[in-house]
């Protein structure tokens, strides 16, 4: 029987890893629940983000928050890019969801064109670094990330309920002529909240930059977890996909820790098919 | 008869490493230059997806040995052209190619891809053709069935008993032996299958194995598996890794405040684990490293300084050359010696070659005429010492002044 210190630093790690699920998967919540587009690409922008943070940090020595300023905002012209070419040739749920993986290989390509398909690694003095909490420890970067996208989630729940802009969003995800009756202009809300996504896109790849070792291929890793998350966490709500994320984290941890780690991806799974299968109300 | 077997296989290795040596110290001038139609040699690489970081070493070992050869006599006094097709690290996808290369592109002979599971999907299709194989990669050694496969790599035909008990004899000579050990691996089948070897050599020698865990290949948080090796606390964490795996155990377990006393990786990603704040004094598998005794074998100073700088020049971070790049260049190196001696570019003749005669390659003196075409196992165990890789067991392979570190 595995120890209280054991499950509980399991649990610790598990939340802190189900944070970078809900922050990747929060972009892709947005775009799938809101623009009705599934972005494959959403994990490629994250690892350009991601590449371009190491190459400023190692070979710049910008530190990783100054590389943010940069590259956010830098994602957000390129989420800004991307819609006009989804908008131009009218790309629909089902379309967008090849071209998006195209998109997605051709970017892996060019990664690995410019940075090879070696190992890349950003090493910081704070990689490593922990909180001693009793007889746990939580790692410093997890923390910050976990709060990061706990802000940004709030934020962005806050302003699709409280803003005419949020609200404007959601009406056109339920009804675009309807909402435009109402003088809503979609399509400018549209590449507004695209250039969001790829953004938060952005704000991840800093991160994977910080946490991680970086390999072209390794664009991929997160792909069918975080799309369990967004699913979980309901199309369309940040918080959802937050809390998806950390309850999926969480699951897949103390799975590890009391069963097998081979067990962990059978999890989030499991907890997928099980919550398509009960179909609860709040889903 | 047992005298006249030995006497006789000497002089096999002698003739090899004569004709070895001959090949590379005669001046490039006194030698012919290859002409007429190139001999094409065919062959698939993951130069994308998840194996691409080792293919891009294999790639560069092979433009060196093509250049090497061709500098030479190329094969029978015929260039040699590498046809060189991207796998993308899926089995599938290497089958295909493989039916391509030796239907429509009529390759003369074909190289092996990397990997355990490209390989023996290449594997069916080079036996469907009856063409030779020769490959550095495969860990597996019981699943090369093929009649005409050929490994580049001295694994030796069971390397779940023989290297596990390499490590224990090691381990065995620390000042205080480990007596616990954690074994924790990749489901990954070749990491897996020397995981199982290593547990149930261990548990034979006294060695008592507290943990014993799989996790899935492409894991992305070793937190929880950090705690239990952590509560466990070993004398010994053995961890069947792949890639970066080693470095996201050893970066999990420093995040709990936790080094392992003694830990040993069996498929790391070199440059970052020797490069890893984390990484000082961790062991590893290897067969050789660019250290004396190894850098006085014919050719390897030369094809060190080239392997240097082609990879700096391709913009690798890690730009030694290492086993990996050396199982490529053993690869060319037994193709070579098999069509000069077979005096020919026939499969059939080629295998019966190789199976008669010993081949002088980077890793040493090779034999094919063992179980599954292996021969003599020769693993080592190396240690990063001072960010560098160093041989440090057996110590007879150890550089001169090179210790194994113990806790």
């Amino acid at each position: 029987m595995p120890s209280a210190t054991l499950l509980g630093q399991a649990l610790i790690s598990g939340v802190l890893a189900g944070g970078m699920y809900g922050l990747l998967a929060l972009g892709l919540s947005l775009s799938w629940g809101l623009l009705r587009l599934v972005n494959l690409s959403h994990f490629a922008l994250a690892f350009l983000a991601a590449y371009l943070t190491y190459e400023l940090g190692t070979t710049y020595h910008v530190a990783p928050w100054w590389s943010a300023a940069m590259v956010v905002p830098a994602m957000f012209l390129v989420g800004l890019a991307q819609h006009w070419l989804f908008d131009k040739f009218k790309v629909n749920e089902l379309a967008s969801l090849l071209i998006t993986f195209s998109f997605a290989v051709i970017l892996e390509v060019a990664i690995q064109l410019y940075w090879t398909a070696d190992y890349r690694r950003f090493e910081t003095p704070y990689s490593t670094l922990s909180i001693k909490a009793g007889p746990f420890y939580i790692p410093v970067l997890e923390l910050i990330l976990c709060l990061v996208a706990g802000v940004l989630a709030w934020g962005t729940w806050q302003w699709l309920r409280k803003t005419y802009v949020g609200k404007a969003l959601r009406a056109s995800a339920e009804d675009a002529d309807i909402a435009a009756a109402y003088g809503v202009d979609y399509k400018k809300l549209a590449y507004l909240l695209s250039g969001m996504c790829a953004a938060y896109a952005g704000v991840a790849g800093t991160f994977i930059a910080l946490i991680a070792t970086l390999a072209p291929a390794q664009i991929w890793t997160w792909l069918g977890v975080v799309f369990a998350v967004v699913i979980i966490g309901r199309l369309g709500n940040p918080l959802g996909a937050l809390a998806a994320g950390m309850l999926v984290g969480a699951s897949e941890s103390i799975a590890m820790a009391i069963l097998s780690p081979a067990w962990a991806p059978v999890v989030s799974f499991s907890m997928l098919i099980m919550i398509l299968l009960w179909d609860p109300e709040w889903l | 008869m047992v005298d006249r077997m030995g006497a006789w296989a000497r002089r096999r290795v002698l003739a090899g490493m004569v004709g070895a040596s001959a090949a590379l110290a005669t001046p490039a001038i006194l030698r012919a230059a290859p002409s007429g139609t190139p001999v094409k040699v065919g062959g698939t690489l993951s130069l994308t997806g998840f194996l691409a970081q080792t293919a891009v070493i294999h790639k560069i070992a092979s433009e060196i040995m093509v250049e090497e050869i061709n500098g030479r006599n190329g094969f029978l006094g015929r260039p040699v052209e590498y046809v060189l097709l991207d796998d993308q690290s899926k089995p599938d996808v290497a089958r295909s190619l493989y039916e391509k290369l030796i239907t429509v592109d009529k390759v003369d002979l074909i190289q092996g891809p990397y990997a355990t599971a490209p390989i023996l999907a290449a594997m069916g299709v080079a036996q469907r053709y009856g063409k030779v194989m020769v490959q550095s990669s495969m860990g597996i050694p019981k699943l090369q069935t093929y009649d005409r496969a050929f490994p580049a790599t001295p694994f030796g035909p069971e390397p779940d008993k023989t290297y596990p008990n390499v490590i224990l004899d090691m381990m065995a000579a620390m000042p205080t032996p480990p007596k616990t050990m954690v074994v924790l691996t990749s489901k990954f089948p070749s990491a897996q299958f020397m995981a199982q070897g290593m547990r149930d050599q261990a548990e034979k020698r006294g060695v008592k194995v507290l943990l014993y865990l799989e996790y899935e290949s492409g894991n992305r948080d070793f937190g929880a598996i950090a705690a239990r090796v952590k509560e466990a606390n070993p004398d010994f964490l053995w961890v069947g890794s792949l890639g970066l795996e080693s470095n996201q155990v050893l970066e999990s377990l420093r995040k709990l405040d936790y080094t392992p006393k003694n830990s040993f990786h069996l498929y790391p990603a070199p440059g970052p684990l020797a490069l890893s704040p984390d990484g000082d004094k961790v062991l590893c598998s290897t067969f050789l490293e660019p250290d004396e005794p190894f850098m006085s074998r014919p050719g390897m100073k030369k094809l060190a300084a080239e392997f240097k700088e082609k990879a700096t020049k391709a913009n690798l971070p890690y730009s030694t050359i290492d086993a990996q790049a050396c199982g490529m260049i053993s690869e060319w190196q037994i193709l070579e010696a098999a069509v000069n001696g077979a005096n020919s570019l026939e499969d059939e003749k080629i295998a019966a070659w190789l199976k008669k005669n010993r081949v002088t390659t980077i890793y040493g003196s090779l034999r094919f005429d063992g179980p599954f075409n292996h021969g003599d196992a020769a693993q080592l165990v190396k240690q990063v010492q001072n960010k560098k890789w160093k041989v440090v067991w057996p110590t007879e392979f150890a550089a001169p002044g090179v210790k194994l570190i113990a806790s």
